[in-house]
């Protein structure tokens, strides 16, 4: 159990993340939370799906989404997981230039998705008057989709905050824990957004 | 200086690793963006109902395993506490999901 | 910091202590302090309910104020007493068995203790801001969302702010036990209680975010206006009892597992023998878990699921019984042929043996869907989940209490005093909820302020409440034994039962704060005793004497969790009022910004060194 932080990294072999002891605890606490994470959107997706029919008078989902929004969303947020591996890949190497820099690409990439988001709940409330009042499928599917967008901004914050807070300090195995934790997020909200742009959007696009 | 050369012997190691672990990543990425296009694409066409839901949730779920598996290295030594929990969490999720869909109808 | 702790400190400098603190046995102890004043609480609304029931058409309190007392009574037993008090058990004493100098995650434990205790008291302010929520502990919608005044507002907050710290305890508990296992602790050479914190950690991971997303829907839906129990807009709701059971069901496995263990580990102890069948007993306690999650749908066979659905449950149900047969029938066979000692913890234990099997077996009989038509919101269920839950998880807490009093105090409880605490609470137990059983059969209602003269319900209304003083007394008596234990009492050695058979009777009692001088050798299950056996009166020690890295207090736990405490003020008053947000935004304000100083600042802790650690007697 080495508590020595200042660890040169470039004589060992071993993964920076999990080096010492805190990072290993890091890693499977992140990893649990992400299982209880599972329960969580699961909730809210079997509330979605039992809801979904239900517009009382309102717009339905044939009438509200479209294919070419979601596309470029999930594009942009499968782009920034494989950004976050590239990142890891360069945090690996101890490399931290270029790990900062892919970590930049991934941040930007997250940017424009939450954009995209904003302006298509925007897009729903002005043309379709369709609200999170409208009706419980409303309700529904403003707070499923709300929750995941609510996870890309904590990941963004968290992101950038780590990233400015060791722009100058370079890595050691004090922080790399913290990056990998992160990346692991970073992947289970694309996990979450490919369940939600399949069972949402496209599930809602049938007739 | 043999400690040097061994650790440094690891290292080229374990660098051609990593880089062919990239790659592998790098076809996972593909093969997800191939996929999402396919499932829009299912659902542009406008085929049958009964066709078109099962095959992209397949799809949804083939894309999962792949961001488990490689871009969260769940396939990696040292994560079976890890995916046993994951799995654990993706049971009760798909009970739940399965109770709502059933037997909630009115 | 220096170890030289025994200096008299000021008060203010202890509370500052207590506040910073990041030592997983202050905050145990914290955990069972603040567990028993909401105990205490719970309680006196208990006795006002027995109170009210005492005679037919009873006027001592209004019906709105008795829907608030057995809302109240509910939420409270559940989540801020048994909950925190088992809580407080693993905290202090799971890390020792395993070996352990801490948990995984100091810092975190701290902030799940503090929300924990804000929840607690946001939602016991309720009585003084306009009255508590009154829509019965499971708050069924559309009652919840119907309910007037802001008591329903402050169960929401409240349960969300603790249903989170319990989140993060448990998540910090299967860390810890995963990686911070000591030299040669391997899985099976684990404690059942260690096991049983495991198990109990997996479900509170696994169940309590199913009640964050009900709790957010009826936030959502109370103070926002959503319409997600709101049948007019195509609501419903069933989705909230749904979502409360797949929480509300491992929940009560939550708060039994963790009871076993403790029996677990007092049968062995005061029987001088082994644990029975010891890898049975964790195959049972993971079975439990996994059926427990698969039955949620028993709490809702009247709700019209249909008959294959009702049956899946009612089959899923009945399937517990075994892995609980199972534990049963080990702690017997533990006993047998042992030198058996008989104390208090031991008496809690053997009167949790009947009782709680009277409470599962009415269990099964409740599971049979089609009678449970005929017992279902009748006192018959009142009777056996008090049966499982006092018979069950309190016998458990207060046998756990009197076993490891020593450890986390430093003194041996009472023994006189112990016993007729036990006899006085047993016997009120039993005729406070027997009875209810019958007056369940014979069509009392639950939940009913008043019941009518002459239908046969007297009698037993009339007992039942002279039950419930007798707990009380009996209370009362363990409260005496607690405050006369802490002035007279002496100071307890490290093993004070002489037959320990874990690792935490192999520190003093109670133990420095960084547990183990050196990390012991654990050479197979039992691992105290072991070395006992071998003629050893320590531990080998795994290690030579080193510096001892520790983790440094804080104080932005409470400056988080007061934050999310203001944020939760904002959030139920917005409703007057818009600019009650305000408070939304400083509270948040303040949570986000403890949260950015944790992760901007540095934090590598500090370390006791070996000198200082020689100089210390062992």
């Amino acid at each position: 159990m080495s508590q020595d932080h200042s660890l040169n990294l470039k004589n060992s072999h071993e993964d920076p993340a999990k080096a010492t002891m805190e990072g290993k605890n890091k890693f499977l606490g992140l990893w649990f939370f992400l299982g209880g994470e599972t329960v969580l959107f699961a909730s809210f997706f079997a509330t979605y799906l039992s809801l979904r029919e239900s517009t009382a008078g309102g717009p339905t989902s044939q009438e509200l989404f479209g294919l070419e929004l979601v596309f470029i969303m999930t594009v942009l947020l499968l782009t920034s997981s494989l950004t976050s591996v590239y990142a890891i890949y360069h945090m690996k190497n101890n490399n931290f230039k270029k790990m900062q820099l892919w970590f930049g690409i991934t941040a930007l990439l997250g940017i424009a998705f939450l954009a995209c988001e904003i302006y298509e709940f925007a897009h729903y409330i002005i043309e379709y008057e369709f609200t999170f009042r409208s009706s419980a499928f409303g309700s529904a599917f403003y707070t499923l989709v709300g929750f995941h967008g609510g996870h890309v901004v904590f990941g963004l914050s968290w992101l950038i905050s780590l990233m400015v807070r060791n722009a100058k300090r370079g890595l050691s195995l004090y922080n790399a824990p913290k990056y990998n934790t992160f990346a692991i997020y970073w992947h289970f909200i694309d996990v979450v957004w490919v369940f939600i742009f399949t069972v949402v959007y496209l599930m809602g696009m049938v007739s | 200086m043999t400690d040097n050369t061994n650790i440094n012997k690891i290292n080229s190691y374990e660098n051609t690793r990593r880089k062919e672990e990239m790659k592998h990543q790098v076809i996972t990425f593909v093969l997800m963006i191939a996929f999402t296009l396919i499932a829009f694409l299912v659902v542009a066409a406008e085929l049958s109902r009964t066709f078109v839901i099962p095959f992209i949730l397949l799809l949804a779920v083939v894309q999962v395993g792949f961001q488990f598996y490689y871009f969260m290295h769940m396939k990696d030594k040292g994560h079976e506490i890890i995916s046993s929990l994951i799995f654990g969490g993706i049971w009760i999720a798909a009970v739940t999901v399965l109770t709502f869909t059933t037997i909630i109808w009115w | 910091m220096s170890l030289a702790s025994t200096q008299k400190k000021s008060f203010g400098a202890v509370l500052w202590d207590y506040l910073t603190t990041v030592d997983h046995k202050k905050l145990g102890n914290m955990y069972i302090v603040a567990g028993a004043f909401f105990f205490i609480l719970g309680g006196i609304e208990a006795l006002v309910i027995r109170i009210q029931l005492m005679k037919p058409e009873n006027d001592f309190i209004s019906a709105g104020l008795y829907n608030e007392m057995i809302t109240m009574h509910g939420t409270t037993m559940i989540f801020f007493a048994a909950m925190p008090i088992l809580l407080g058990l693993m905290n202090a004493i799971m890390p020792l068995q395993i070996g352990a100098r801490d948990v995984a995650f100091p810092f975190l434990n701290s902030l799940g203790f503090w929300l924990f205790l804000f929840g607690g008291i946001m939602l016991n302010l309720s009585w003084f801001l306009g009255g508590a929520p009154d829509a019965g502990w499971t708050a069924y919608t559309p009652l919840s969302t119907q309910s007037p005044g802001h008591g329903v507002d402050f169960y929401v907050m409240g349960l969300q702010l603790s249903g989170a710290g319990t989140l993060i305890g448990g998540i910090n508990f299967l860390v810890t036990i995963v990686t911070m296992r000591g030299p040669g602790m391997t899985y099976m050479r684990m404690p059942l209680f260690t096991w049983t914190t495991f198990i109990a950690s997996i479900l509170i991971l696994f169940a309590f975010p199913a009640l964050t997303v009900g709790l957010f829907l009826l936030m959502f839906d109370r103070m926002f206006g959503s319409a997600f129990f709101d049948v007019a807009l195509g609501g419903n709701s069933i989705i909230w009892q749904h979502l409360f059971w797949i929480f509300g069901h491992p929940e009560v496995y939550i708060l039994i597992l963790p009871a076993f263990g403790i029996f677990s580990e007092i049968f062995p102890v005061f029987s001088k023998k082994r644990l029975f069948g010891y890898s049975s007993m964790v195959f049972a306690t993971f079975m439990i878990a996994f059926l427990g999650f698969m039955v949620w749908a028993h709490h809702m066979l009247t709700v019209g699921l249909g008959p294959v659905a009702n049956s899946i449950f009612a089959v899923a149900t009945m399937a517990i019984a075994v892995p609980t047969g199972i534990k049963i029938f080990n702690w017997l066979a533990t006993m047998w042929g042992g030198s058996i000692r008989i104390n208090s913890a031991m008496l809690w234990s053997l009167a949790f043996i009947p009782s709680f099997t009277i409470g599962g077996m009415t269990g099964v009989m409740l599971a049979t869907a089609t009678a449970d038509y005929q017992y279902h919101d009748t006192y018959f269920v009142i009777g056996h989940f008090h049966y499982v839950i006092v018979g069950g998880t309190l016998f458990g807490i207060l046998a756990g209490l009197h076993y490891w009093w020593p450890k986390l105090f430093g003194k041996v409880l009472h023994e006189g005093m112990g016993k007729i605490a036990f006899w006085i609470f047993f016997i009120g137990f039993h005729l406070t909820f027997f009875v209810q059983h019958f007056l369940g059969l014979m069509g009392m209602p639950r939940r009913y302020w008043v019941f009518l003269e002459n239908q046969g319900l007297d009698t037993g209304n009339l007992v039942s409440t002279i039950g419930a003083f007798l707990m009380t007394i009996g209370t009362i008596i363990f409260i005496i034994n607690i405050v006369y234990t802490s002035i007279k009492g002496e100071k307890a050695s490290a093993d004070p039962w002489g037959t320990g058979r874990t690792l935490e009777w192999a520190v003093s009692s109670p133990p420095p704060e960084y547990n183990f001088k050196k990390l012991p050798l654990v050479r197979g299950l039992d691992a105290y005793w072991i070395e006992k056996m071998d003629g050893n009166d320590k531990m080998t020690p795994a290690e030579p004497l080193v510096d001892i890295h520790m983790p440094n207090g804080s104080i932005l736990p409470v400056t988080m969790t007061i934050g999310f405490f203001i944020a939760s003020f904002g959030f139920i008053y917005q409703v007057d009022n818009k600019s009650w947000l305000a408070l939304v935004f400083i509270g948040f304000a303040i949570a986000l910004g403890s949260m950015l100083i944790r992760s901007l600042k540095d934090d590598h802790g500090y370390h006791i060194h070996k000198e200082d650690l020689e100089r210390e007697a062992d």
